[in-house]
Formats: C-alpha cells, structure tokens, sequence
C-alpha cells in the first residue's frame, strides 16, 4: 500500500519559502496514503497562478491547463473514468475570478471530484495585484489606493449554489486540512474546500499570524452541525467566512454520475468503442 | 412529367410548418427520390414569416433550384415574399381563410383550398397542414398510401383516432384541390423514382451518428444554431450505449470537458457554431500543447459577432485555421455532403488519436440543416484506430523514479500515450513548454526541440480524399473551386456553362488545413484560370489558395455573403460576368 512518500516526486516546488502551499500539497498527499490510494489511481488538475503548479510536485497523472478551466477540465476527465480519484486545484484567481462561472456550476452539477483553492486574497505569481478575495480597502499594485470592490464570499456562494460537500482550511492547522481533504475525497459528490494559503510574499495583510487570530473552527462551536444548512449558512455570515473545518455536507443527494439516466457503474474509458452492428443499423430506422 | 421539380411551404414561425414540409419529403423519400431542402427561419421563436423548400429530383441534385413550381402558403406574406420565384405557369397553394391574392404581374395559378375550413370540419384548425399536403398530393397526382404510412408514424402515439383524423384530413384535401382544378396538372406529375431505400437526414444527425460510430459516448457542449440538433440527437440517444451529454454552463467549459475527457482516454467532442468557437481558442491551444486528441465541430453560420444566426455563410475558415496564439498541429477538415459528414466525423476521431492534436470538422449551415436524402450509411466502412495509444498489456513496467515519455522525441513527432489508471503509464501534463516527461522546461534546446517535434506531427499530412475531383478536360477554360455544401450547386452551373462551350474542371476542397496543395496545384496548374466560389466577403479559400499554392494571377472570387445560400444561376451569371468584365475567354 503507497505512503505519503509515494505521492513526493523529486521536483522542487518553485514558492517562495514558507508559502501556504506547501502545505496543501503534504495534506493532500498524506490524505491519499491515509486513504489508501495508489499513485495511478489519483489525477490532480490545476489552473495557472503558483498554486497551478502543485499539480506537477505530486507523484500521480497531473494536468496543468489554462487559467479558470480547471473544474471543466476535472469534470471531463471524471465522466471519462469515474474510478479515478480527481483533485482539482487552483487559486482563488482562478476559480472566483477568471473561472466563477465553472466554479458555480461544478458546484451545482455535484460530479465526484474534490476542488482545493488555495485562497491568499492576493494574485502572486503576477507579482501582487488584487485579487476577487482581497477585502475592501486592500492596496495592491492594481488597487494602490485600496480595494473598492466587495470581496467574494465563496462559501456562502457555495451554499447558496447548492453545494453538497463545503469546507474550509487554513495552511498552518494540517490535521485538520488532512482529515477535511480526505472527508472531501470520500464524499459522494462536489468537495469545495477554500483553503487559507497565505502568500508570505505579497500579501502582508493576511499573515499567517493575522489568519490564527481570526479564524473560527467549527469545533470550537458547540453543538456545530455540518447537516445543518441553514446554520452553516448563518455561522459563516456571523463568522465573516473565517470559519473552518467541514462546515456542511449532504449525504443524501447522490452524484452527478450516479443521476444520469443509463449511465453505468463501469466507467466510459473501459467499455468498448465498437457498437454491435445491429445497434447502429436500428438507430437509421428513425431516418428511413 | 418532370424529372424534378420544387415545392415550397411557408407560413407564420411557431405554426408548426415543419410537419407539412417532412411528411412531404419523408413521404417522397420513401418513393425513392432524391430530396434537398433548405428552411428559410429566423432567430425567433413565434411570428415572422418562415419557409421550407424542398427539391424532389429522380436523380441526386445537391442544390436548391433557381426557382419553384409549388408555393403552398398559409398567409398573405408567404406569398408576397416568394411567388417570384415561382416559374411562369406555377402554382399558389392557398388557404381560402385568408383571401389569398396574387400580384397581377404574375402568369401564376392560385388554388385557393379552405385548409383551416376543411380541418375544423375534422375537429382541429391545427389539421390544416395535412390539408394541404392532401392539396399536393392531388395536384402532383402522387400516391396516397406513402403519406398515410408517414402519418401513422408521425401520429400513431396519440391513438387511432387521431391518426384516422389526419388521413382524413389529406385525403379531403387532395379531394378539395382537385375539385377545384378538374384533376391532377400534368406538369406537375414526376417522372416514377428508382423505389430504392435511402435515408434522409440533416448533416447534425449525420454528424452526430458519425461520433456513435466512432465510439463517442460523451459530448459537452453549448446549445447554438445551427448545431444545437447534433447534442439533442445525442442526448436522445447516449444513454442508449451507456453515455450521455452535459450542457455546459458555456463554451469555454464545453471544449475543455471535452478535453478532460480525451485525456481520461474517452473519445469526446464538442460542437458549436461561430461565437463558440471564438470562445474556444485558447483551448483550442491548450489541446495542442499537450497533445491531448480533441474533436470540434463548427456549423458556420453568418458571422461576424451575433451576425447572422440563422443563414448560411462560410467566413470562418480564417479563424478555423489560424485561431488560438502561438503555433500547434491542428487539422481541419470540411464535409461537402450529408454522407461525408457521417464518415469525416468517425475519421475526425481517428485523426485527432493518431496525430494527437485538435482536429476540426467545419460543416455550413446548409449542410447541418439542409434535409436531404442520404445514401444508406455503411457502418463496415467506420474504423477505429487508435495511434499510439498504449494499452496495459503493451506498457512496460518501471521504476517509479523513472516517469512515462508522454512527450518521447520520436522521428514522426509523435509520442506514445497513456492515460491516467495506468499503474506505469504516470506522467505530467501541462500547457507550459515542458519536457520529454512533462515537467516544465524552458531551456532554449529543448523548447525547439519539442515545438519541431510538434510540428513535425502533420509535415505532409493527407487525408484518404483531400478534394473532390471532377476534371474532365486536361486544359480547361476554367477550375471552379468550392468548399462545404456548395459541391451542388457548382455543378450545377458548370453543366449550364458547359452546353455553351466552355471547358470546365471542378475540385472542392475537403481538408482545409494542413493545406493540401500538392493535390490542388496541378488542377490549378491545367486551367487558364479560377473561381473560387465562397459565402463569405473576403475570399478566404482564394486566400488560403494563393498562400500555399500561388497562380494569384488566374484566381477570381465568387463570392456571396447576404446570408441565403448560392443559387445555380447567380453562379452561372457571376462567371458570365466575370468572363465579360475581364475578357478572361
């Protein structure tokens, strides 16, 4: 059975020291031995920005793709071959800015896969501009007097889209970001994991210091519970969406895959191409 | 009797005037004539006038006719808009309801039938299109039983009573009309059809039944005119193999899905017309970068921008060959008929696995609209390969330091490839240049090396049939060149030029890009000169000509761009001009 180690290549991540990424990757990679995963089974898909490249740091099949295309690009890959196990991952650039659009509709569509943003409200790789997370008032290269655009809140969004499995992280708590990836891999439908990933670099706002002082996890609520919908949509409000943990799922609600009419358990990669004859034939019936 | 002739149904959009123009044809069809139809509609769901012509031909006529024989209308406007077209001695098929009047110019029969009395009288006003089929089947002396077969069909879910009521209908109809005229008009009567079976069928559904074929069992994509009926036909019919359709939430989503889904090793494709594909090409790029196989198809319709949704036109040949930035492998190829649109489709799935790249099927929207009868599809004729795609039992094992080649310098270009399951098939992929294992790279040596190595994929590609040749004569006057669905009506003006002496050649062009000039330069070589004819404004297949093959000097435009598809005559007169104005012969 593959340990974390088997998931490590030898590629050095190109962050910067201490950024909240390396974090997510070890999670990730420890929640996939604790899962007992093998290497082949896993493909992990990332879109562009420093989180995009954690895709290649992972010993698994990793697909790099273009900027805020990353769910699509999982999604398809998932109703290809529903046995894998399919990460998608990315910044909060990518997923609520360039690619909202798919980010919603993932979440509404609930395909099997797990979607990991690296969320540190700033866009790093361009080398520090404002990003759709940033707060208001937030100066950056592109916003040098503040921000005056009202930050996305994409839990509640997530919520309010229908969102099946919701759950937020923050780089410096991995027990818990470890047991949150893994919870998301295992549930039956969308994951969507906000993780707090601080970029040490440009951000000096949202430190790793200023998250540990406002962050509020869910165990730290008596009575939290993550059936709950209305309560979790309420938590967040009142949290400012500094919420962590597993902050709601529905069991119930069966798989995009699993809802398809006729769609089988064996996946599309594996049947064969050729129809039998007599198949095709009929289906000219309709056009005699 | 005639051996063809053209019969055309108009009326309000959201009347249901589908079901007379069907019946009509599928009825025919079945007689064993060969049918081409085009629909005159707009981008809008109820009111505004809309037509359905249909020509019926003892032989195959892949164009629509200069001009008509039978107007069947169920307003005034469909008679102000189309009876000049109809021939001096044709004839008006009128509902009595709306006081049907012609122009006094025209030397045109009206029969005015009370089509929505006569189906009240049967317990609906929503039977008068049956009415009038009926009127047609009276007028045109055809056999009943055809129609009666068709409308058991059509009807025979909703009960017996029903489908009694609609042969009712038709047959009070054909009784009404030839009341009225004192029997069938022999000009009108067709010469008797072969009785073969063939199909008949828009090139959407051929498209579509091409993906089945060549083992698609997913497609996600974006509904558009003119391809949204390739989705719908698969939607209706995936899950019969254990696949399915997703409607994405755009088109952007809709190829890269696609995308994903060739990387999991399934055969998928997307489909759109114009706008979508505008909104497809960085992915479009992405596919080329990393050589995952993908198929699109695009519908051309009137561009630029919302242009025109519902007409014909075929300006997107630029942007099918040059679009997405930077330089990837990329084959485009373009059906001309129904029947080719079935096998380029499966092909299309063949070339994209073998060469690894994004391969585009362009069709107009004539040809995915455009019902017309269709040779029996032979599923014998569909292969599948694979290219280098390796399978468990092929693929050695490793290492697990030692990553999979996916991107291996071979000397065709062209890499093994495995695909994510495979326990030594592990490697990375990524749109960043990168390295023989995937990882990213950089290095000046190894980003030439491998965009040659990409390039180096489709040096002398070919498709089986690259063009259509049709060249009788070894020193023509003139070559017609075309593209798309415009084989037909090319034809078609060529005989009439013929007959007055002209020598001339014909090539339609069937694999855009890579460009296959080795086939076209001798053709264009032979003749004293060219005309390429196009619907678009700029000449972008002359262009494309100019640019890989040359004679710039022998090559003129016949071009058209007002959104209706080519008539044999406007192409016959265009060259007569043509011929005058630069005292070519």
């Amino acid at each position: 059975m593959a340990t974390f180690k088997d998931f490590r290549n030898d590629v050095a991540p190109n962050w910067c020291p201490g950024c909240g990424d390396f974090a997510v990757l070890a999670a990730m990679q420890r929640a996939l031995a604790n899962l007992g995963y093998e290497p082949e089974q896993v493909a992990v898909l990332s879109g562009i920005g420093c989180s995009g490249r954690i895709s290649g740091y992972i010993h698994a099949y990793g697909f790099h793709g273009v900027h805020g295309r990353v769910l699509p690009l999982a999604q398809g890959l998932k109703m290809a071959n529903r046995d894998l196990v399919v990460i998608a991952a990315g910044g909060d650039g990518d997923g609520y800015a360039i690619g909202l659009n798919h980010t919603i509709h993932a979440i509404r569509r609930n395909i099997d896969i797990t979607y990991l943003v690296m969320d540190n409200q700033i866009y790093g790789l361009t080398k520090g501009q404002t990003s759709p997370r940033s707060a208001v008032g937030f100066q950056t290269k592109s916003t040098p007097k503040g921000s005056i655009e009202a930050p996305i809140a994409p839990l509640q969004m997530a919520l309010a889209a229908g969102a099946t499995f919701v759950a937020q992280g923050f780089s410096s708590d991995i027990n818990q970001l470890v047991n949150i990836i893994e919870e998301g891999i295992r549930h039956p439908g969308f994951a969507m994991i906000n993780i707090f990933s601080p970029c040490v670099t440009f951000n000096k706002i949202n430190t790793y210091d200023w998250f540990k002082q406002n962050v509020v996890p869910t165990d730290t609520i008596e009575g939290y519970d993550r059936h709950d919908r209305n309560k979790a949509m309420q938590t967040l409000m009142e949290t400012d969406g500094m919420l962590t943990g597993i902050i709601y799922q529905d069991q119930e609600t069966p798989s995009y895959q699993d809802r398809i009419p006729g769609f089988r358990k064996e996946p599309l990669v594996k049947q064969p191409l050729k129809l039998e004859r007599e198949a095709f034939v009929e289906l000219l019936e309709e056009f005699a | 009797m005639v051996d063809q002739l053209s019969w055309k149904v108009g009326g309000q959009q959201g009347e249901g005037i589908e079901k007379p123009g069907d019946l009509f044809a599928t009825a025919l069809n079945r007689l064993g004539y060969y049918l081409y139809g085009y629909r005159h509609f707009s981008s809008r769901i109820k009111g505004g006038h809309t037509n359905n012509k249909i020509r019926v031909s003892t032989r195959p006529m892949r164009s629509l006719p200069d001009d008509l024989d039978i107007l069947v209308a169920f307003d005034q406007e469909t008679i102000d808009v189309n009876v000049r077209e109809l021939k001096k001695g044709g004839v008006v098929i009128a509902d009595l309801k709306f006081n049907p009047a012609l122009p006094e110019d025209v030397d045109v029969r009206l029969v005015s039938v009370p089509f929505t009395e006569i189906a009240k009288g049967l317990g609906s006003t929503l039977m008068k299109n049956m009415v009038a089929v009926g009127a047609t089947i009276g007028i045109m002396d055809l056999p009943i039983e055809p129609f009666q077969e068709v409308v058991t069909e059509l009807w025979g879910r909703k009960g017996q009573t029903v489908v009694e009521k609609n042969m009712a209908a038709l047959e009070e109809g054909k009784k009404a009309a030839l009341d009225i005229v004192g029997g069938p008009l022999p000009e009108f009567k067709l010469a008797p059809a072969d009785g073969k079976k063939r199909l008949f069928m828009i090139g959407n559904e051929a498209l579509a039944l091409g993906a089945i074929a060549a083992g698609v069992r997913f497609m996600s994509a974006y509904p558009i005119t003119p391809s949204s009926e390739i989705m719908e036909y698969l939607i209706k019919t995936l899950p019969k193999f254990g696949g399915t359709v997703i409607q994405t939430e755009d088109e952007l989503a809709a190829i890269v899905m696609a995308i994903g889904a060739n990387y999991g090793g399934a055969r998928a494709f997307t489909a759109s017309a114009g706008p979508g594909l505008s909104l497809m090409t960085e992915a479009i790029g992405l596919a080329g970068m990393t050589e995952t196989p993908v198929v699109i198809v695009d519908t051309q319709r009137g561009g630029p921008s919302t242009g025109l949704p519902t007409k014909q036109e075929q300006s997107d040949l630029n942007a099918m060959v040059y679009s997405t930035h930077g330089e990837i492998p990329k084959i485009v190829i373009a059906p001309s008929t129904v029947e080719e649109c079935f096998y380029d489709m499966a092909e299309a799935f063949n070339l994209a696995e073998e060469y690894q790249c994004p391969v585009i099927v362009l069709t107009d929207l004539a040809l995915s609209l455009g019902k017309q009868t269709v040779e029996p599809l032979d599923y014998d004729r569909v292969e599948i390969r694979r290219g280098k795609y390796l399978g468990d039992e092929t693929l050695p094992e490793r290492p697990k330091e030692e990553l999979f080649k996916r991107y291996e310098f071979t000397l065709d270009g062209i890499s093994p490839r495995t695909i994510p399951g495979q326990k030594y098939g592990i490697h990375h992929v990524t749109g960043v240049e990168h390295s023989e294992t995937g990882r990213p790279s950089e290095t000046a040596t190894n980003r030439k090396k491998m965009m040659d190595k990409r390039l180096q994929k489709l040096k002398g590609f070919r498709i089986k049939t690259p063009i259509h040749v049709h060249a009788p004569h070894d020193r023509p006057d003139i070559l017609f060149v075309g593209i798309n669905s415009t084989e037909g009506v090319i034809r078609e003006a060529m005989e009439r030029l013929e007959k007055e002496g002209l020598k001339i050649n014909h090539i339609h062009i069937r694999q855009l890009y890579p460009f296959p000039a080795d086939d076209v330069r001798p053709y264009l070589e032979a003749s004293e000169h060219v005309f390429v004819v196009e619907q678009n404004a700029t000449g972008q297949l002359a262009q494309h000509m100019i640019l890989n093959v040359g004679y710039r000097e022998k090559i003129h435009r016949i071009l058209k761009y007002d959104g209706n598809p080519f008539l044999p005559k406007e192409i016959e007169h265009e060259a007569r001009a043509l011929i005058k104005a630069k005292e070519l012969i």
